[in-house]
C-alpha cells in the first residue's frame, strides 16, 4: 500500500470519489484550503458541522467527512442557526455559494448577520448559477455574458463584503482560489471569532463563465487573479465591488467584536427572569438529546 | 418515557386551543421552536417564547416561515425535539420543507391553525381548507400524519401524540388545527409528568464503523443519530442509499421512496386515532374532523330526536386516512355524510373509500364561520329518506 497520504485525504469521503466538479473549477481548491485550516487550527471534528444549500458549492456537504447536511436551496444559513442553537458546542460552517446565500438565501444572509449567530460562513463565488447551467446571478459582473443575459448583464450586483459587513458580521474577507494560503489562514482566523463571519472565495467556473465571456480557461483565471489581485487589509467594503476584467482587492475587510446571539439571549433572559432562567446550553429536554447536553 | 417534569404544567386549566397546543409541545418535550408571527396561530409561540427559558429551551423568530421550518429541522439534527406554528400563507411558504423533513426522516411536529383562503383570505377566520395541502402540498410521494384536535384539550393530548408519532416514524406530523378551536378557552386537564407517555428518539447505539444512517434492518425506520455523536454522517434531501450518500438510480430512488411511504401505511391500524359511536345500523352515518365535529354532533342529536338512525365517525387521525375503516362502514349504511369547512376535501377520501356501496354527501361551507347545524341536519334527513 501506499504510505503517502495527502494531508487532507483524512479530511474528505474518498468512497465518493471522483467528485462533480469540471476541471478548472474552483471549489476543490477551496475544499483543500477548508481542510488545512482544519488541521492549522487544530479544531475537533467530532464537534465540526457543516450545512451546505444547493448547487456545485452545496455539493461539498457530501464530499468532507463531517456531520453534514445538504439542506434546500438558499436555506443553509437558518438549519445552521437551528443547529447551533439546540448543541451551542458545535463549530457551524455554512460552505456555498453565491447564488444560494445572496440570491434566493439572501434574506436569512442579512438576518443571520443582524443577528451576529456563531456560523461560520464560506462564499464560493463563481458569479454565476453553475449547476443549472450558467445563469445571472446576483453577483454576475455588468456586461457579463450568462444564459440568461445573452446580451450582457445590466442588473447592478451585489457587493457582497460590504453587504454583510452592514448587515453586522464581525469577520469579512475575501480572497481567490489563486490564494490558497491566505485562504486557509483567514478559515482558521474565522474560527477563533464567536459571531457571524463571512468569507467570499472568488472562484473560476470555466465551463460557463469564463468560457461564454472569453475569459480563457482555469489557467488563464489564475492569471487573472494573480495580476488583478490587490491585497487591502481592512479596505473599506464600498470600495471592493467586482468588474469583469478588473481590479479584485482581496483581504481581510472587517474584524471586530460584538455580542453573538446567544450571549444577547443569556443576557437578557437572565436580566428579566433572574432565577426563574433555566440556561441548560441548548435545547434538550433528556427524551431526545445526548448525555453531555442534557441540562442539569 | 414519562414526559420531564420540568415542562410540564400539571393542573386544571382554563386554556384557549393555542396555549393547550404550547403546553402540550412543552409537556412532550419539546425545547426548540422556530417561528413567524401569522394569525391566528401566533399565540402558540408566544406562550412558548414566555415558558421555555424557564423550562430550558428555546425560541427564535425567524425572517420568514420557510426559514422557520428549515431552523427547526437544523435543531432536531442538533438534538432538539423541535416544531413550528403557522396559518395558511405561512403553511404554503413550509412546503418544501416538509417534504425535506419526510425525505431526511426528521422527526418534527407543523402546526397549522387554519384560516380560510386562498391567499390572505380570511386571517381570524376558520376554514378546515388545508387538508389536502397538508397531504399533498409538497412535490414528490410521500406520506405524513396529520391530527385534527377538536377541543383545547384535545390541542394539548394530541400535540403530545404528534411528537410521539414524528419521533416513532421520523416523520413530519401536522397538527391541522383551525381558528376557533385555537381561540376558544375551554377546561384543561394536564396530568402529571409521570401520566404522560413521550416515545424518547430512536438514537443508534451503533459504533461509529457499524452506523448506516439510512439502514433500516428489517424495520422500516431508521435510527437516528445527532450532530456531534462522531458518526460523521451525511444528509441529504437527493434521493440517497443506506449511507446517507446521493444515488440517482430509478433503483435506490424506488427501494426509498417506497419505503417512506410503506412505513406510514402499514401503521395505519395503530396510527388511525377516530370516535365512533351508533355507527351499527345506522342509515347515515356523518363523517367529521375538528370543530366541524362539534356542530355535527348537535346536528346528530337533532337528527336522532326526530328517530332517525344516525352514526357518529369523528376522524381525530386525517392522514393516513382509515380507508379500510370506513370501506367496512359503508357496506353497513346507506350515506356518508361529510360536513366540512371547505368546498369538499375529506369528503373525496370518503368517498373514494366506499367505493360506490354508500351515497357521499358532501355539507360544504367556504369558511369564515361553523356551519349552522341546521346545514347539517337537513343533508341527514334527506340521505335518509
Amino acid at each position: 500500500m501506499n504510505s503517502i497520504l495527502n494531508p487532507v485525504e483524512s479530511f474528505l469521503r474518498t468512497d465518493r470519489m471522483p467528485h462533480i466538479w469540471c476541471p478548472g473549477c474552483g471549489i476543490g481548491t477551496t475544499v483543500n484550503s477548508f481542510a488545512r485550516a482544519l488541521i492549522e487550527s487544530k479544531i475537533d471534528l467530532q464537534s465540526l458541522a457543516l450545512v451546505s444549500g444547493i448547487g456545485c458549492t452545496g455539493r461539498v456537504a457530501g464530499y468532507v467527512k463531517l456531520d453534514s447536511f445538504h439542506t434546500t436551496h438558499g436555506r443553509g444559513i437558518p438549519f445552521a442557526t437551528g443547529l447551533k442553537l439546540a448543541n451551542p458546542k458545535l463549530n457551524v460552517v455554512v460552505y456555498s455559494g453565491d447564488g444560494d446565500l445572496s440570491a434566493i438565501g439572501g434574506n436569512h444572509l442579512i438576518h443571520a448577520a443582524r443577528r451576529n449567530i456563531d456560523l461560520k460562513v464560506i462564499c464560493v463565488n463563481n458569479l454565476i448559477y453553475a449547476m443549472t447551467g450558467g445563469q445571472t446571478a446576483p453577483t454576475t459582473p455588468d456586461h457579463a455574458i450568462t444564459s440568461t443575459s445573452p446580451y450582457g448583464a445590466f442588473e447592478p450586483a451585489f457587493n457582497l463584503p460590504h453587504l454583510v459587513e452592514a448587515a453586522g458580521a464581525v469577520y469579512v474577507a475575501r480572497w481567490t482560489t489563486f490564494h490558497v494560503r491566505q485562504l486557509a489562514r483567514a478559515i482558521s482566523e474565522a474560527f477563533q471569532k464567536k459571531g457571524f463571519s463571512f468569507i467570499e472565495v472568488i472562484s473560476p467556473c470555466p465551463t460557463l463563465y469564463q468560457r461564454r465571456n472569453r475569459l480563457g480557461d482555469g489557467l488563464d483565471t489564475m492569471k487573472y487573479y494573480k495580476e488583478k489581485s490587490k491585497i487591502r487589509h481592512g479596505a473599506p467594503t464600498s470600495e471592493v465591488g467586482l468588474t469583469m476584467t478588473g481590479e479584485i482587492v482581496v483581504g481581510k475587510f472587517v474584524d471586530r467584536d460584538r455580542p453573538d446571539y446567544s450571549a444577547l439571549m443569556h443576557a437578557q433572559l437572565e436580566a428579566s427572569l433572574g432565577d426563574r432562567y433555566v440556561d441548560c446550553d441548548g435545547a434538550c429536554d433528556g427524551s431526545a438529546c445526548s448525555e453531555e447536553t442534557v441540562c442539569s | 418515557m414519562k414526559a420531564d417534569p420540568r415542562g410540564v404544567l400539571t393542573g386544571t386549566h382554563f386554556l384557549d386551543g393555542d396555549h393547550a397546543c404550547c403546553e402540550g409541545a412543552l409537556a412532550a418535550g419539546a425545547r426548540f421552536a422556530a417561528g413567524y408571527p401569522i394569525t391566528p396561530s401566533t399565540e402558540v409561540v408566544e406562550r412558548f417564547a414566555a415558558r421555555v427559558p424557564t423550562v430550558g429551551g428555546c425560541f427564535i423568530q425567524m425572517e420568514d416561515e420557510l426559514a422557520a421550518s428549515i431552523t427547526l429541522q437544523g435543531a432536531v439534527w442538533g438534538g432538539a425535539k423541535a416544531f413550528t406554528v403557522t396559518s395558511g400563507p405561512g403553511f404554503s411558504l413550509m412546503m418544501e420543507h416538509i417534504g425535506y423533513a419526510a425525505m431526511t426522516e426528521t422527526p418534527c411536529v407543523f402546526v397549522d391553525v387554519q384560516r380560510g383562503g386562498p391567499s390572505t383570505g380570511l386571517p381570524t377566520l376558520p376554514a378546515q381548507a388545508d387538508m389536502m395541502q397538508a397531504r399533498w402540498g409538497s412535490h414528490g410521494d410521500y406520506e405524513i400524519i396529520a391530527l385534527c384536535p377538536n377541543s383545547p384539550q384535545e390541542c394539548f393530548d394530541l400535540t403530545v401524540r404528534a411528537f410521539n408519532f414524528a419521533e416513532e416514524f421520523r416523520v413530519p406530523v401536522m397538527l391541522m388545527m383551525d381558528e376557533v378551536v385555537g381561540h376558544m378557552t375551554e377546561k384543561v386537564v394536564i396530568p402529571p409528568a409521570d401520566k404522560i407517555e413521550v416515545v424518547p428518539r430512536k438514537r443508534t447505539q451503533k459504533s461509529t464503523d457499524q452506523y448506516l444512517p439510512y439502514a433500516t434492518n428489517g424495520d422500516m425506520v431508521p435510527e437516528i443519530a445527532h450532530a456531534g455523536d462522531g458518526y460523521k454522517f451525511h444528509v441529504t434531501g437527493l434521493t440517497h442509499d443506506e449511507r446517507g450518500y446521493p444515488n440517482m438510480t430509478p433503483q435506490t430512488q424506488d427501494k426509498l421512496v417506497r419505503r417512506l411511504q410503506n412505513k406510514i401505511l402499514t401503521a395505519v391500524d395503530r396510527i388511525s386515532l377516530y370516535e365512533e359511536e351508533g355507527t351499527d345500523n345506522a342509515d347515515v352515518i356523518v363523517v367529521s374532523y375538528g370543530i366541524t365535529s362539534r356542530v355535527a354532533q348537535r346536528a346528530i342529536d337533532l337528527a336522532r330526536a326526530q328517530g332517525l338512525r344516525v352514526g357518529k365517525f369523528r376522524l381525530i387521525t386525517a392522514w393516513p386516512f382509515p380507508e379500510e375503516h370506513i370501506r367496512n362502514l359503508a357496506a353497513h349504511t346507506k350515506a356518508f355524510v361529510v360536513p366540512e369547512l371547505n368546498l369538499g376535501q375529506m369528503v373525496h377520501e370518503v368517498e373514494r373509500a366506499a367505493g360506490g356501496k354508500a351515497r357521499t354527501i358532501s355539507v360544504s361551507h367556504a369558511g369564515g364561520s361553523v356551519h349552522r347545524p341546521e346545514d347539517i341536519l337537513k343533508a341527514i334527513v334527506e340521505a335518509c329518506r
